[in-house]
């Protein structure tokens, strides 16, 4: 009989004031992410949709340079399909906060032709040149976004500071080593820097932070009673964006949404989650990913996502 | 043990991660039970107690089962859901192969399913009632250095795979040299693939001795060494009743147990200064602090420090950081890895690029430096390039004035490097600056140690460096 153990170690648990909740440690990474950009980029932008993971990326940077205001502009790619009450919510936070807001629109590329509507009525791709535009028209440097690499496992492989040429373009197997917490920024005219301050978070670990600091979101995100009809084995919100089809039956259900995007293909889900405590729990009993769950363009091909990361997509 | 207790062994049990465990509808065995990352109080009260979190990075050779460990770490601790699952199904199916290859799950990359390789770091989450477990996972064979060396930056734990019918490997001393290297603390050692050495206590003994005896050499202060099967699912989190002569935890169980983090009070306070706070309006007008996150130590109000490299000297006047309604708040103490603002009591110069440090154990302020490099691009490091220096928030511009030698990983000697230093190479490396830096011995503080070496035209980080100590001369061995 032995035990494993080849030396003993002189490991010992630190004193306990000194140690660090996790959630507290994944706010330390990102307050120090958004305060390196702050220091190493001119123009640096947050992209804010209203969507959870922009509202905690928001809250983190106001953290991180109070008692100074927020030193980045927000950008939104409008589809034209967004949940109205997710663009209330937008902009009440940009009124709140002062900030300056750049929304680039996919319908006026629809309207003029530079974009044409899928066959699937589809927006998330499509959000792609609007996006590159904004960011070349404004002479954003540094972008962040908020991704995480829990979701998705193309994601997985993302770096915290992504370079991408001057096409958006995001080449994986040209990514810098990412070492220690040295985020190398340098970039050439013309590239610029894709900042993920939230890439080591999950999907609960954004609900937990959201608990604990009493942070709002959009009502939707919460269970309420909708119309909705089925797509995909998923409730789609029935609307002006164009669903649903004659065939699709319509009927009201208590759903509430895990992701926010485009409506033609984000998907809620059944709940009865009427606050965060309530969406913790059901989040914990979940056999789906959120992406799985609530989103059809990544369900289109195993490698969706990273086809639509290397045309410059977020 | 004989083989015939090695094939009853084999047909009596069915592995845990067979197509039909995972694909029967409504199952709820493998995937649903989430006891491991739910609320534990089942009250969505949680956390109740302090869940901290650890970071790791895997380190495997070609065909030892370090994808399949992955993915029965996930799996067993039931963070894979039920879409993942099927996705890897239904992939599997589509191979032909019987069972579903969890080294589906960690391979994310088009390129990387085609070719059936892992070509870049790729992170897991993973979670229990204790932790929260970030994992790099690194790929065994391409680009190996540059990938290990990336994937243990940052972490506190190596979990090295040993093929238990192979045994210590080149490749294991590989690790090991990497993982001494970057400085790792603790080291976990799978040695998998034990039911096909029918779990032989002296198999896994010997295994166990010969690492031992590299591990020595490197200084790791701490290695726990598990015999597992992670095809079987023996050790990983469950315990296996095929090794009764094994008493030691099973690898979860380890990762549970080891300790996470430096004692901030038994190191020297250093803050890079990232960003200048100076409001400039309202009641916070005359407002100027100094954000930074804490990389060691310990600061409280009334501390002297000196800001580096300048070596101005102040004290702290207060502590800062913004509470979850966006007020400031004013801490007694602040310890790394926190992040904070500091304000100091004399007006004295501090900018982006300095570190403010304990006035008592300020570190060294020089021009130039010796280090060990591991090159991270294409491009070859060579004696008299011209180069950026990165340490901390400070970018300097930087010589190599020499290229001392460079590690023969196959027999860990050191060798000439006339030719300087290609990609996933390590060598040792002097260089000149062209203004001061504050840097530390690597060894000691291993955020203040660190640098980067990048490239003045595109901006490619060229190298990852270790500082030596300040008196540390020469020739010596890494």
């Amino acid at each position: 009989m032995r035990a494993a153990h080849m030396t003993t170690t002189a490991a010992r648990a630190l004193p306990a004031h000194y140690t660090l909740d996790h959630l507290d440690h994944l706010e330390s990474e990102a307050v120090h992410i958004f305060r390196e950009v702050a220091g190493e980029f001119e123009r640096p932008v947050i992209l804010f949709s209203g969507g959870k993971d922009s509202v905690v990326m928001v809250h983190l940077a106001l953290k991180a340079f109070a008692p100074a205001p927020l030193p980045f502009t927000l950008l939104h790619v409008d589809t034209g399909h967004n949940f109205p009450e997710v663009l209330r919510y937008r902009d009440e936070t940009v009124e709140r906060l002062g900030v300056r807001l750049v929304v680039a629109h996919v319908q006026d590329y629809i309207d003029d032709g530079r974009l044409r509507e899928r066959a699937d009525g589809t927006r998330n791709p499509l959000q792609t040149v609007p996006l590159l535009d904004a960011i070349e028209a404004n002479r954003f440097d540094a972008v962040f976004g908020g991704g995480r690499r829990d979701e998705e496992k193309a994601r997985a492989k993302e770096r915290v500071f992504s370079l991408r040429d001057s096409f958006g373009a995001w080449d994986p197997r040209r990514q810098r080593p990412e070492l220690w917490d040295l985020y190398n920024g340098k970039h050439a005219p013309g590239e610029h820097v894709r900042v993920f301050p939230l890439s080591n978070w999950t999907e609960l670990d954004v609900w937990r932070y959201i608990e604990r600091e009493g942070i709002e979101l959009p009502d939707l995100y919460y269970a309420h009673e909708r119309e909705v009809f089925a797509r995909d084995g998923m409730w789609l919100s029935a609307g002006e964006w164009g669903g649903p089809k004659p065939s699709e039956e319509v009927q009201t259900r208590q759903v509430r949404y895990r992701t926010v995007g485009d409506m033609s293909c984000t998907g809620a889900v059944d709940s009865s989650a009427t606050d965060v405590a309530g969406v913790i729990v059901e989040l914990a009993g979940s056999r789906l990913t959120e992406r799985g769950a609530t989103r059809a363009d990544d369900r289109m091909s195993e490698a969706a996502m990273e086809d639509r990361k290397k045309q410059g997509y977020f | 043990m004989t083989t015939t207790q090695t094939s009853t062994t084999q047909t009596s049990t069915s592995p845990a991660i067979t197509t039909s465990a995972i694909t029967t509808p409504d199952s709820e065995a493998p995937v649903s039970a989430p006891t491991a990352i739910a609320d534990p109080t089942g009250t969505g009260t949680w956390p109740t107690r302090r869940h901290d979190l650890l970071r790791l990075a895997t380190a495997g050779s070609v065909d030892d089962g370090k994808s399949t460990l992955v993915g029965r770490l996930l799996y067993d601790t039931k963070s894979v859901l039920a879409d993942q699952l099927d996705a890897v199904e239904r992939v599997s199916r589509e191979r032909g192969l019987d069972a579903a290859d969890l080294a589906l799950l960690t391979d994310g990359l088009r390129a990387e399913r085609e070719q059936g390789i892992t070509i870049d770091v790729a992170y897991r989450y993973f979670s229990t009632a204790t932790r929260s477990y970030v994992l790099a996972d690194t790929p065994g064979h391409v680009q190996y250095t540059r990938n290990m060396v990336t994937g243990a930056s940052t972490a506190e734990l190596a979990l090295i795979l040993i093929d238990a019918r192979h045994g210590v490997v080149e490749q294991t001393r590989r690790h090991l040299a990497v993982t001494g290297l970057l400085g790792v603390r603790h080291i976990a050692v799978a040695v998998n693939k034990m039911d096909l050495v029918d779990w032989d206590q002296d198999r896994f003994d010997a295994i166990v001795a010969e690492f031992a005896h590299h591990a020595s050499r490197f200084g790791i202060e701490d290695v726990v060494a598990v015999p597992v099967s992670a095809l079987f699912g023996d050790n990983v989190v469950d315990r296996s009743d095929r090794a009764p002569w094994y008493i030691g935890p099973t690898l979860l169980e380890h990762l549970e147990a080891v300790p996470v983090g430096t004692d901030p009070s038994a190191q020297p306070l250093r803050v890079p200064v990232q960003y200048v706070i100076r409001p400039q309006r309202g009641e916070s007008r005359d407002y100027r602090g100094y954000a930074g996150r804490l990389a060691s130590g310990v600061v409280r109000p009334g501390d002297e420090v000196v800001v580096l490299p300048a070596g101005s000297r102040s004290r702290i006047a207060g502590i800062d950081r913004s509470g979850p309604d966006g007020r400031l708040e004013q801490l007694d103490v602040a310890f790394a890895p926190q992040s904070v603002v500091l304000r100091l009591t004399d007006d004295v110069d501090v900018s982006r690029g300095d570190l403010i440090a304990a006035a008592d154990e300020p570190g060294l302020v020089t021009r130039s430096l010796s280090g060990t490099v591991a090159v991270v691009d294409d491009r070859p490091l060579r004696r008299r390039d011209r180069v950026l220096l990165r340490v901390g928030t400070r970018t300097v511009r930087a010589i190599v004035d020499d290229v001392v030698d460079q590690l023969d990983i196959e027999t860990m000697e050191q060798r000439a490097a006339p030719d300087g230093l290609a990609l996933n190479a390590i060598g040792r490396v002097r260089i000149r600056l062209a203004e001061d830096v504050a840097i530390d011995d690597y060894r000691s503080l291993r955020r203040t140690g660190a640098f980067l070496l990048i490239d003045e035209n595109d901006g490619s980080t060229l190298a990852a460096g270790m500082a030596d100590a300040p008196d540390r001369s020469v020739g010596e061995g890494i």
